[in-house]
């Protein structure tokens, strides 16, 4: 039903289009002279048509089953689990129910039913009705020689508006929610503790209920959430993985964009990016299976501890990962230097790698540390591999052969299996997405104005 | 000193460039005499860009570039293998047409040249080869108080004059111009053309233009190129007063180009 709706609407948005051109056109042959191409008076109509119905078809399929439920549950109200019973009465009414059949499910389902058509009747005769008032709006608007291309240009601008909002509503409610969550949690725990303390270990809140946590138990509870050992360990993988792909990443990028032949660089390039595009997990069991136990028994060969799953191995593995933002992005950065500086550079008799090291490097420089910026905040950010290769433990160290943690791996690991959403531990897994937030938001602001610092010295 | 005036500084002999299967210059003979001024007219995309970088090899930078034939200066062969770039380049030097200033403080743009040919040993050197490079290119008085700021924060026609010292900063012989004023207004390609008639007492020059009024003002010699081939060449008073081609005498009134 709903299929065929749309497709009505649709077809009469096409219709309405041509509709509208000849339209414009009869008033050329009446000596009229148009205010626009009658293409215009065709977008015109054809979004006047569209649009009003499209939204109320919108918005009703969005709220209709809300207020249904509500219709239905307040004709009984001595039901206990109200949730379930609507649930089951839907699945009954599907007829694919199979529980205990009781009165009040059949008297709902009846009553679902007849609502239901109610709807369905109104709402087509509701965006019917929209459709005949906006066409008619929009036809006489025609008639009298409207300025269909500006009122085009006002509805393009409004409906492209609306999408900018959509997104950016959706981000300012993700961040309302972390914050709120957060600030729930440093309610029950201290601030300082949670961003001082240097012990990690959420799961002395656990199977505990939240609602019941005495005051001595959360005096206890104080310590536990210590976030030091976290940002230390996602700072140290992250850094080992800085390690190994800026270098790799930048010599790579310089030489696809300086040396290699336009053959070449066609052919590599993709390639290199294509590192960017193996999923994170797969870079996970990688890094779990093959690197890891690597390292341990080449440590084991030099009398080394070390541990199957370690730092050294995530970061390498991540590393990895990120060379192609690097080489990518520099290598980008590297060519939009102009030639003239490298011409004048050879003209002075400057070999290649002179010219590469005293003028195209420092010239791209602010782009490079741009980029390097990025790939941080992508190393930061990333959960999959530290999960999989680094281990859970928060320990604070510096050993890179030890396991250790990060933000993300918490996350995950607070929030994975059955959670009460009101416990220290859940929240706890806000607050740290809220510091993440923020330090990938700082970090992706300087990279983007270190970039555009960049490109305003030579345009 | 005026007595080698005339003598020979730059011989092309038989000079064919190619870009990839598209040939630019056909059987190129040109002399460029010392210490004189040469100017290259012609119409656009004729060559005079190619043949300049011929002089000292920039097109060597090109991949899909081919130069067949002889470039010799002082009687000595460059398009030979083992040739030095880098000691050709540091003979022979080059401004473009857009400045080119290199995104460094105004000093270190021209110690940039030295810095590569270990010409300096320390830093009261430098100074000095700076200070001079800049005073032979008239720039000195305007930025001799602030040659730590940028290059490219100098005007158009400064940043064409840093550029030109960038080149002297080596003690070129030879100065090739590639439309040095092409992107400059009347008043900056003034200094820039009474510049070149200053260093012509010192330096070989040889200017692409598109001005012929430039062509006049600043040269002795003129070379007239058209698809690629040399069509006239001779004493810039006779090219522009008399010249013996057809051709030559309809570009240079304006006929077609």
């Amino acid at each position: 039903m709903n299929s065929l709706i749309a497709g009505v609407i649709l077809i009469l948005c096409l219709s309405s289009y041509f509709f509208g051109r000849s339209e414009a056109r009869k008033l050329v042959t009446q000596n009229i002279k148009l205010k626009a191409l009658p293409a215009y008076y065709g977008y015109y109509l054809s979004l006047w048509c569209g649009l009003p119905a499209l939204i109320i078809f919108g918005c009703w399929s969005l709220f209709e089953p809300a207020i249904i439920k509500v219709l239905i549950l307040n004709n009984f109200p001595q039901i206990e689990s109200k949730d379930l019973f609507y649930e089951q009465t839907l699945s009954f009414f599907n007829g694919n129910f199979s529980g205990e059949i009781t009165n009040e499910i059949k008297a709902a389902s009846i009553k679902y039913s007849s609502i239901n058509i109610i709807a369905q009747n109104s709402k087509i005769v509701i965006i019917a009705a929209a459709l005949i008032g906006s066409l008619t709006f929009a036809y006489r608007k025609i008639q009298k020689n409207n300025k269909a291309r500006d009122d085009v240009e006002i509805i393009l601008k409004v409906l492209l508006f609306t999408s900018s909002l959509v997104a950016i509503l959706t981000t300012v409610g993700i961040i309302v929610s972390l914050l709120f969550e957060s600030l729930k949690f440093f309610s029950t725990i201290n601030i300082f503790e949670f961003i001082f303390g240097t012990s990690w270990s959420p799961q002395r809140a656990f199977v505990r209920d939240a609602s019941a946590i005495t005051p001595e138990e959360l005096l206890e509870l104080q310590d536990a959430f210590g976030s030091v050992p976290l940002f230390a360990g996602t700072a140290f993988i992250a850094l080992i993985a800085m390690c190994v792909a800026v270098p790799i990443g930048l010599f790579s990028g310089i030489y696809l964009a300086e040396y290699a032949s336009t053959k070449v660089r066609k052919y590599s390039k993709p390639i290199i990016e294509i590192l960017a595009g193996i999923p994170t997990v797969v870079y996970g069991f990688f890094a779990a299976l093959t690197v890891g136990p690597f390292f341990r028994t080449l440590g084991e060969s030099l009398g080394l501890t070390v541990s199957s799953e370690s730092a050294l191995a995530a970061g390498l593995i991540m590393g990895v990962m990120i060379i192609p933002y690097i080489s990518s992005l520099s290598d980008d950065v590297i060519n939009s230097v102009p030639q003239s500086l490298r011409e004048g550079s050879y003209a002075i008799g400057a070999t290649k790698s002179e010219t590469i090291k005293k003028v195209v490097i420092p010239a791209a420089l602010p782009g490079i540390i741009g980029s390097i910026l990025l790939a941080v905040s992508r190393a930061i950010g990333e959960t999959m591999i530290v999960v999989m290769a680094a281990g859970l433990a928060a320990n604070l160290t510096i050993n890179p052969l030890e396991s250790t943690t990060t933000i993300t791996t918490q996350i995950v690991m607070i929030l994975v299996g059955d959670q009460e959403f009101d416990s220290p531990k859940t929240q706890a897994a806000f607050a740290l997405g809220l510091t993440l937030f923020i330090a990938t938001l700082i970090l992706n602001y300087i990279a983007l104005r270190v970039v555009k610092k960049y490109r305003e010295k030579y345009d | 000193m005026e007595l080698n005036n005339s003598k020979i500084k730059i011989k092309a002999k038989n000079l064919n460039v190619f870009y990839g299967k598209k040939q630019a210059l056909f059987n190129i003979n040109l002399d460029i005499n010392q210490k004189e001024v040469t100017a290259l007219i012609g119409p656009s995309g004729c060559g005079k860009s190619t043949f300049i970088r011929c002089i000292n090899r920039m097109n060597d930078v090109i991949d899909i570039c081919k130069v067949e034939g002889s470039v010799e200066i002082d009687g000595a062969e460059i398009n030979e293998k083992n040739v030095d770039v880098v000691t050709l380049r540091e003979k022979v030097g080059m401004v473009f047409q857009k400045p080119n200033p290199f995104p460094k403080s105004i000093y270190d743009n021209i110690a940039y040249g030295p810095i590569i040919h270990g010409a300096a040993e320390n830093k009261d050197q430098m100074d000095n080869i700076v200070e001079t490079s800049l005073k032979k290119a008239a720039l000195w008085d305007e930025v001799k108080d602030r040659l730590n700021e940028p290059g490219t924060s100098l005007s158009g026609g400064q940043q064409q004059r840093l550029c030109i010292a960038r080149a002297l900063s080596v003690n070129p012989e030879v100065i090739l111009m590639d439309e040095p004023c092409s992107a400059l207004d009347p008043i900056a390609t003034a200094k820039i053309e009474e510049l070149i008639d200053d260093l012509k007492k010192s330096y070989t020059i040889v200017i692409v233009t598109h001005s012929m009024a430039q062509a006049v003002r600043v040269s002795q010699k003129t070379g007239f190129f058209h698809l690629g081939k040399i069509i006239e060449v001779d004493s810039t008073e006779k090219i522009f007063k008399n010249p013996a081609n057809k051709m030559t005498q309809d570009y240079i009134t304006g006929r077609f180009g």
